[in-house]
């Protein structure tokens, strides 16, 4: 106790500040090094997918043609997701930071929340148990009486595990990112701009329209595009809930769909063996580039915003 | 001010803990699985659909010898053979034999210093279920079957269906054929059993890979069963040991209509020759789907267990041991009663055990 006292009040720098100046520092490189090793790890074991033969790639002539439909299977989930959520999630949104009363809003917020922790697989068999054969009804109506409209031509799947269910069960997935990050902005939103907005007689709704949301933009824009980027990468409740046949097709009720990316890795990696396997390393490439990519236009997106608002 | 201290080094120093931990946890994972260790100890990984039928016959051995550990993953054909031949694994088990196209025995061969042992161990029928109201009793030959999953019969009363059905009352409801959309040995049965048998009515050749394009798909042989039961309507095919509740459609065999059965899958088995393109310890069997002796049920599965010739000298007696006991009478009789599989016909036990019985230690 009578030892140490010449440390306090010295100028010259203290041991721990070093030691945790430089593990931050350390901790901030793992990130590169960890995102660097994944990219060489794709890249390197996937390379020789590009010169696979029709055997090892379920009878594609070629890569390209390979993975194009898993591609678009991929994206097609993501934006029928994306499209139910984010109209969801403003709302969800806007209720908790502006509507309802506060002691229901800290509940709305903490069950949206909630959501995400309910772990992938039990909203896979959610979809399958339980959402899938109440939706199939809806899709034998919409196959009768908007057929003539391609996204409903049906036949209906008679097990409701189509496309448009594997959507509705990534929106839910995706609702909590969206919901928690466009909260946050919303409550930051100045005072002085609601008030401003509401002594010129604006209605509550007119406010939200004039002061909240072009203040939110850029936070509505990177949040669908977190939204995106797990819709995208979303392996085991598509896995369990799509019946997924590798076609290009834009009929959201049958029972034959295209698959995705991921779920198509996580079904048929056990199986696969040599070049098979290289082939669906390659396609996790193609889809970190697109995740990357999703990102990358979120991040430009809010910049190119965030000067606008500021200028 | 002396705790001031510590936590000023204390904090710091417990994150740098963690972060090597988290980094050497990484480290650790990247470790290859490799088979040495104790003696005592088999790895083996593979085929899912003898995954039963191995629980059975490890713990029976198990039991039988104390000491002994015998370790089975049902990772998944493929996976079981690129695990044995790149030395991972002292068995493997897979629903195809090697494929020698693909240059598998090859590989094989280079792993064990010499032509690897494969031997049938695991046979079972493959059920063809269906979901239809009032419909306890039906009866497909095998064009008819090709027809419906191709997608080119649509309807429950289709005039060919109706024709090997005469006096029962199919609805006109609209069929969904249901397929595995995991690669699978179930798939590579049923469709080698369509290509060989449908005449015509299948023209894609057999794969683990489901080759149509339409119809809905399901992952596993669980995924396609509940999919069968959630969907009126559905058609599907699953290992009859697991096609629990569903009704089980008959196959045309010769003139008459069989029904799954481990002794019809067991007598198809037998009535089909072995591959003689391959090596003497390779008793890979061309399944003849066009059989027509009496009680045949020739949509069955034929797994294999894959092994080398000769073993380090600590694990030459137990492999031997324990392979002799999958494929002896007691092995069988046990598999039949666990998991539902055919035993093997007397002839080609006795082959097998030959076989198994020529692992030396090296």
């Amino acid at each position: 106790m009578t030892t140490v006292t010449t440390e306090t009040g010295s100028p010259k720098r203290r041991l721990g500040d070093l030691v945790f100046a430089n593990l931050t520092r350390g901790a901030g490189l793992t990130i590169l090094v960890a995102l660097a090793g994944v990219a060489i790890f794709l890249t390197v074991e996937g390379a020789p997918a590009l010169g696979a033969k029709s055997a090892d790639l379920k009878g594609h002539a070629n890569f390209l043609s390979y993975v194009a439909p898993l591609v678009f299977g991929t994206l097609l989930a993501a934006v029928i997701a994306l499209i139910i959520a984010l109209p969801l999630a403003l709302g969800v949104a806007l209720a908790v930071s502006h509507f309802a009363p506060r002691r229901v809003a800290l509940v709305i917020g903490y069950m949206v929340d909630l959501l995400a922790a309910v772990p992938s697989v039990v909203y896979g068999l959610w979809g399958i148990g339980v959402l899938g054969p109440r939706l199939i009804p809806v899709y034998a109506w919409l196959a009768q009486h908007v057929g003539w409209f391609p996204l409903f031509a049906g036949p209906a799947s008679n097990t409701g595990r189509t496309i448009l269910t594997a959507g509705i069960v990534l929106a839910i997935m995706v609702l909590p990112i969206i919901t928690a990050i466009t909260r946050e902005i919303f409550t930051q939103t100045p005072r002085l701009n609601e008030e401003a907005a509401l002594a010129l007689g604006a209605t509550r709704w007119e406010m939200v329209r004039l002061a909240v949301l072009p203040y939110g933009r850029s936070g509505i824009v990177s949040a669908s595009m977190l939204g995106l980027g797990r819709a995208l990468g979303e392996t085991m409740a598509v896995a369990l809930v799509l019946s997924a046949s590798g076609v290009v097709s834009l009929n959201l009720i049958s029972s034959t769909n295209p698959s995705t990316i991921a779920a198509n890795i996580a079904l048929t990696f056990a199986d696969s063996t040599g070049l098979q396997r290289n082939a669906l390393i390659a396609s996790g490439l193609v889809l970190f580039v697109i995740t990357f990519a999703v990102n990358f236009g979120a991040r430009a997106i809010v910049s190119r915003y965030e000067s606008g608002s500021k200028a | 001010m002396n705790r001031t201290a510590l936590r000023r080094v204390g904090a710091p120093a417990i994150a740098a803990l963690a972060l090597g931990l988290a980094v050497s946890a990484c480290g650790a994972g990247n470790e290859s699985n490799s088979t040495s260790g104790s003696t005592n100890t088999l790895h083996g990984a593979g085929s899912s659909a003898q995954q039963a039928a191995m629980d059975a016959w490890r713990s029976g051995y198990q039991t039988a010898h104390s000491g002994v550990t015998i370790n089975y993953d049902p990772t998944g054909s493929g996976a079981g053979i690129q695990g044995f031949t790149t030395g991972a694994l002292d068995f493997a088990a897979s629903d195809a034999a090697l494929d020698p196209a693909a240059g598998e025995v090859a590989k094989a061969k280079k792993q064990c210093g010499a032509n690897a042992l494969e031997v049938p161990d695991y046979v079972s029928p493959i059920a063809v279920i269906y979901n239809l109201d009032g419909v306890t009793k039906l009866n497909l030959d095998a064009a008819t079957i090709a027809k419906i999953f191709a997608g080119k019969i649509t309807k429950w009363n289709d005039p060919a269906i109706a024709a090997a059905n005469a006096g029962v009352k199919l609805p006109s409801t609209a069929i969904s054929p249901v397929h595995r959309s995991d690669d699978s040995g179930t798939t590579q049965n049923f469709t080698d059993y369509l290509s060989q048998a449908a005449g015509g009515a299948w023209t894609a050749p057999a794969s683990k890979t489901w080759p149509q394009k339409s119809g809905e798909a399901a992952s596993g042989t669980s995924g396609v069963v509940a999919a069968v039961k959630a969907g009126a309507g559905s058609i599907g095919y699953a290992d009859n040991s697991q096609a629990g509740g569903l009704t089980v459609a008959s196959v045309k065999v010769g003139s008459a209509y069989t029904a799954p059965s481990a002794d019809g899958a067991a007598k198809a088995l037998e009535a089909s020759p072995i591959d003689t393109t391959r090596t003497a310890g390779d008793l890979a069997i061309k399944v003849d789907r066009t059989t027509t002796a009496a009680g045949a049920y020739p949509l069955m599965l034929t797994s294999y267990v894959i092994a080398c010739p000769t073993y380090p000298k600590a694990k030459a007696d137990l492999v031997k041991g324990f392979l002799s006991y999958v494929v002896s009478t007691d092995g069988q009789t046990l598999a039949g009663k666990n998991a539902g599989s055919a035993p093997l016909p007397p002839s080609l036990q006795a082959k097998a055990a030959q076989i198994i019985a020529g692992i030396t230690a090296k």
